[in-house]
């Protein structure tokens, strides 16, 4: 039990810091940081793949290296940079949107990013050794019957990390649950909260049946099971259900977060509540379920037959009618508003046109019979990037525009933000509103090659030209983080007149975040007492000792130690002398598990006397 | 007299539309271009649904740049509070329900096309034709049922009439797609069967395609189906199930070409009526309208397809260096003149793929 820890400064405290922290805060820079390195990788997966496909008949790389492009440019896209990403806003705002000084568990909350970013770093490493090369999806028996290590650096390395999702998924389900500020009944949480709530539900039902595929396809591949395996009775389209049975939610799991960080950045630089408040939260929980009913849609010309087809094509339509609410619910809360164009707004209202563009497409895919030539073409993949990346990508750069002085504590420059912008924005229309025509045209998806004389040469070269476009963007971005990190000034608590109640405490919060736990009187409780021509949040309860819990390295330990035995699992299969990682790995995995049971660790107080003196801030 | 021009107005819109998406790529390859049945059942769902979409979409851009025009912050207004609304429930069910009729006008045609399409009475029937596709890597094998045809690559058929096709693969999932007359359908290890039909209206080469991704050499993985009338058909069929693979060659070269053949090919490969065996079936290798599904139909590209097969397709289970340069020479004197039938691709309209360019 002792006071606040004393604030010792050098790189090497910094990094111990980091590495040890169980502040949501600390761990929202650590999940930004990663997912932003994937970020960059992935993107640059993605630009030898549009280099590659620039004119027909390309051998910039070989046919092999690009299935393991896109492979691995599709994995790291969702599961190592949007992921983490959408982590990194929840724990950043979550816990200060309901008024809570830590999430329910901060130190499951460590455990799951370090089992993310070592899951990540398997994943990587493979680039090493040979890439997985049966698509992101990987569909077996492609998979189970692909030479090399690459697939089950797939498996291990989505397993680890999937577990670490997990973990944060069922956290901040109790953590908003559990942890509201008195007077935040449901229907006052922000939306973005709710979105985060709703995604939570989703991981929790949906990543145990990618964790269920993922050991199955390790037994086939590493221990001689045969559960795709069609010569010994197995079946490949299993792997096909189990994924998409994942796969289609986690769809929802990334977009919603940003559907509820637009909505908070339309009220706010419109100056209104939400409209339709009630009606949004409905279309997102219905949203939410609706994920779930209609995995088979990706698998319409599988053979499910006509009856399945259908049933699955009326179902996944139903889902453009909540989304519909929800775009014109945001429409509508400009409308009569006070609208300023910041970057996060320029972002968010560029969102509107390009996921509206997404969700029709959507709704075309939908139609089965139709599906039977739109799938697995570039029609799918320029639906699903403006999906991804109209409604998830420009959600993350308008969060990370409007949430940054919060979580730096510095104002992104809005100048470079307009650049980045306006580039990134015409390169993406650029590069994916032609695959849709080009999908029509015969191209289909995951071609190493096209062949001259199919009329597909023109539109692949302006698509390469687009992504050359984003590519500048995002480096404006990289720059813009740099400079403000540099010659940034200190941003106030309260930089855009925010409504919910992150923005009533200073910029960046204080490791214990509410002084005093605020009692929230409404909807967008910080406009309601800023209306009322208060400074700040009433408090609902006096000045006390606050409890924090202390850091700890053993979520590290743990992961490292998964991290060890998943190179002893992939490669005990060409000698077993390679149990012996396994062994050890897991032996630092379950050593540290126990050190953590038998060990009492019961935190450490703020005293009451420190934070008058402004501890600690 | 307006529901009438609302009407009017609707296939005036519809017929924009056909025009331009229909300027769109290649005759032989291009879903925009239906030349068969299926794809254009399919193409009349498209246009129902783009134009579907597009009236919601023409909707949203109208209330969207209305509102960023009108409600932008002006210079002074800064202070400017606007009115908190809740929200406004007629408004709300109307943006509800207005999509929810929408969707049924496309839920109805979508059922009816997916029941048409997966439609097999008709395979009941004792003249139906009936083709077995089995998907490899990388190339497609066509056996036709009951007729002692085994073919690969070029698959003929009759025009004007359904051809049934029963669809497997024998090593990983692949999927069989033919843009310009029907769909695609993904072709599974094991027991699973798929069936899909094709009915193409004119006589002329399609290109197909696999659409699932099947390994290195997935984009290389081309065949082509080839529509001639059903007289030609018939001429094409007898002409196929008369092969003598045994048949002397007339040139010298080809016949050592022939014995060569025999002695290192026959494992893998056949020529007759043979199902298919590791590789594909050679017969009626000389009139295919392309070598291994890509390269032009010349000796110098059979030449080097032979000696070097995994140069141009990656990862195919072709041995390279089997024979050398000049053994593949004689092979390809040998094949290139198995021309067993006078019904070749020039006789469906050529191999269309040159002059149709955009």
């Amino acid at each position: 039990m002792s006071t606040a820890v004393a604030q010792n400064r050098g790189l090497g405290a910094a990094i111990w810091d980091y590495l040890t922290t169980v502040d949501h805060k600390k761990i929202a820079h650590l999940y930004l940081a990663s997912g932003g390195f994937f970020f960059l990788i992935g993107g640059l997966e993605a630009m030898i793949i549009r280099i590659q496909l620039m004119k027909p008949g390309n051998d910039f790389i070989s046919a092999g290296l690009y299935n393991e492009m896109i492979t691995m440019h599709g994995t790291t896209m969702i599961f190592l940079a949007a992921m983490p990403i959408i982590f990194a806003l929840m724990n950043a705002v979550v816990p200060l949107q309901i008024g809570a000084r830590d999430v329910a568990f901060p130190f499951l909350n460590s455990l799951g990013f370090w089992l993310f970013l070592f899951g990540g770093i398997i994943l990587n490493v493979s680039w090493f050794t040979g890439a997985p090369d049966a698509g992101w999806t990987n569909y077996a028996p492609l998979s189970t019957t692909s030479p090399g290590h690459g697939v089950d650096y797939y498996v291990m390395g989505l397993q680890i990390s999937g577990a670490g999702t997990l973990i944060g998924g069922i956290n901040f389900l109790v953590t908003i649950v559990n942890m509201r500020a008195p007077g935040m009944t449901f229907m006052r949480m922000p939306l973005f909260t709710w979105t985060v709530f709703v995604t939570s539900t989703l991981i929790l039902f949906a990543f145990p049946a990618l964790t269920v595929g993922l050991f199955l396809m390790m037994f086939d591949r590493m221990f001689g099971s045969a559960f795709f395996d069609i010569a010994l009775g197995g079946n490949a389209v299993i792997w096909e259900h189990l994924f998409w049975i994942f796969g289609h939610p986690e769809v929802y799991i990334l977009i919603l977060p940003a559907f509820g960080a637009f909505s908070e950045i339309f009220s706010t630089f419109s100056k209104k509540r939400l409209f339709g408040y009630s009606a949004m939260v409905f279309a997102t929980v219905l949203i939410g379920f609706l994920g779930f009913m209609v995995w088979a849609h990706h698998m319409f010309t599988v053979g499910l037959g006509p009856i399945a087809n259908s049933i699955f094509a009326v179902a996944t339509m139903a889902i453009a009618v909540p989304t519909g609410i929800k775009i014109f619910n945001w429409m509508f809360t400009m409308w009569g508003g006070s609208i300023r164009m910041t970057t996060s707004m320029l972002w968010s209202v560029a969102f509107i046109p390009t996921f509206t563009i997404g969700g029709m497409t959507g709704v075309m895919l939908a139609a089965a019979a139709a599906d039977y030539q739109y799938h697995d073409t570039y029609f799918v993949v320029a639906h699903f990037h403006y999906v991804i990346v109209g409604g998830l990508v420009f959600g993350i750069f308008a969060a990370l525009h409007y949430w940054w002085p919060k979580m730096f504590g510095r104002v992104l420059s809005e100048k470079l933000g307009k650049w980045t912008f306006w580039l990134f924005f015409i390169g993406f229309h650029l590069t994916f509103f032609i695959q849709h025509f080009l999908g029509l045209m015969g191209m289909p998806r995951r071609y190493w090659t096209f062949q001259d004389g199919q009329g597909l040469n023109t539109g692949n070269l302006i698509s390469t030209a687009g992504a050359f476009l984003m590519a500048i963007g995002t480096i404006i971005f990289l720059i813009n983080v740099i400079y403000v990190a540099v010659k940034g000034k200190q941003a106030s608590g309260d930089p855009w007149d925010g409504r919910t109640l992150e923005w009533s405490i200073p910029s960046p919060p204080p490791h214990y975040n509410f002084k005093q736990t605020p009692l929230v009187r409404g909807l967008d409780p910080l406009w309601v007492e800023k209306s009322e021509g208060k400074k700040g949040m009433t408090p609902a309860e006096p000045l006390g000792d606050i409890h924090m819990p202390n850091p700890s390295i053993l979520p590290f330990m743990m992961s490292l130690g998964l991290f060890i035995a998943g190179f002893g699992f992939i490669y005990q299969v060409d000698n077993k002398v390679w149990l012996a990682l396994v062994f050890i790995g897991m032996g630092i995995t379950f050593g540290s598990m126990l050190t953590r049971s038998l060990k009492d660790d019961i935190g450490h107080h703020i005293h009451k006397e420190d934070l008058e003196k402004g501890a600690g801030e | 007299m307006r529901g009438w021009m609302r009407k009017f107005r609707s296939l005036i819109l519809f017929g924009a539309l056909t025009l331009i998406l229909s300027g769109c790529g290649v005759d032989n390859i291009s879903a925009l271009k239906p030349e068969g049945y299926g794809s254009d059942l399919i193409f009349d769902l498209m246009m129902i649904s783009i134009a579907i979409m597009l009236f919601v979409f023409v909707i949203v851009m109208a209330i969207y740049t209305f509102v960023l025009i009108r409600y932008r912050q002006k210079k002074g207004q800064e202070d400017f509070i606007p009115k908190q609304t809740e929200g406004n429930k007629a408004l709300e069910i109307i943006w509800t329900v207005i999509p929810i009729i929408l969707l049924l006008v496309l839920a109805v045609p979508t059922v009816q096309a997916t029941f048409d399409l997966a439609d097999k009475s008709g395979q009941t029937d004792e003249d139906a034709l009936t083709i077995e596709v089995t998907g490899n890597q990388y190339w497609w094998h066509f056996n036709y049922a009951g007729q002692e045809i085994s073919t690969s690559q070029d698959l003929y058929i009759p025009t004007g009439e359904r051809v049934y096709l029963d669809m497997k693969s024998s090593d990983v999932i692949h999927s069989f797609w033919v843009p310009s007359i029907a769909g695609k359908m993904d072709t599974n290890p094991g027991e699973n069967v798929n069936t899909m039909y094709l009915e193409a209206y004119e006589e002329g080469v399609y290109w197909g395609q696999c659409a699932e991704l099947c390994g290195p050499s997935h984009s290389l993985m081309d065949f082509k189906v080839i529509a001639v009338s059903p007289e030609k058909f018939d001429q094409w069929k007898e002409d196929m199930q008369n092969i003598d693979p045994e048949a002397q060659p007339e040139t010298a070269s080809a016949q050592e070409g022939q014995e060569l053949f025999q002695n290192n090919c026959m494992s893998c490969h056949a020529i007759g009526s043979a199902a298919a065996g590791v590789g594909p079936n050679l017969s009626n290798f000389g009139n295919r309208t392309m070598i291994a599904g890509i390269l032009d139909p010349t000796k110098e590209n059979l030449v080097d397809w032979i000696t070097n097969p995994d140069e141009i397709k990656p990862g195919n289970q072709m041995p390279a260096d089997l024979v050398s340069e000049e053994e593949a020479s004689k092979i390809a004197d040998y094949l290139l003149q198995l021309d067993h039938s006078e019904v070749t691709p020039e006789s469906a309209g050529g191999n269309s793929n040159e002059g149709n360019n955009e």
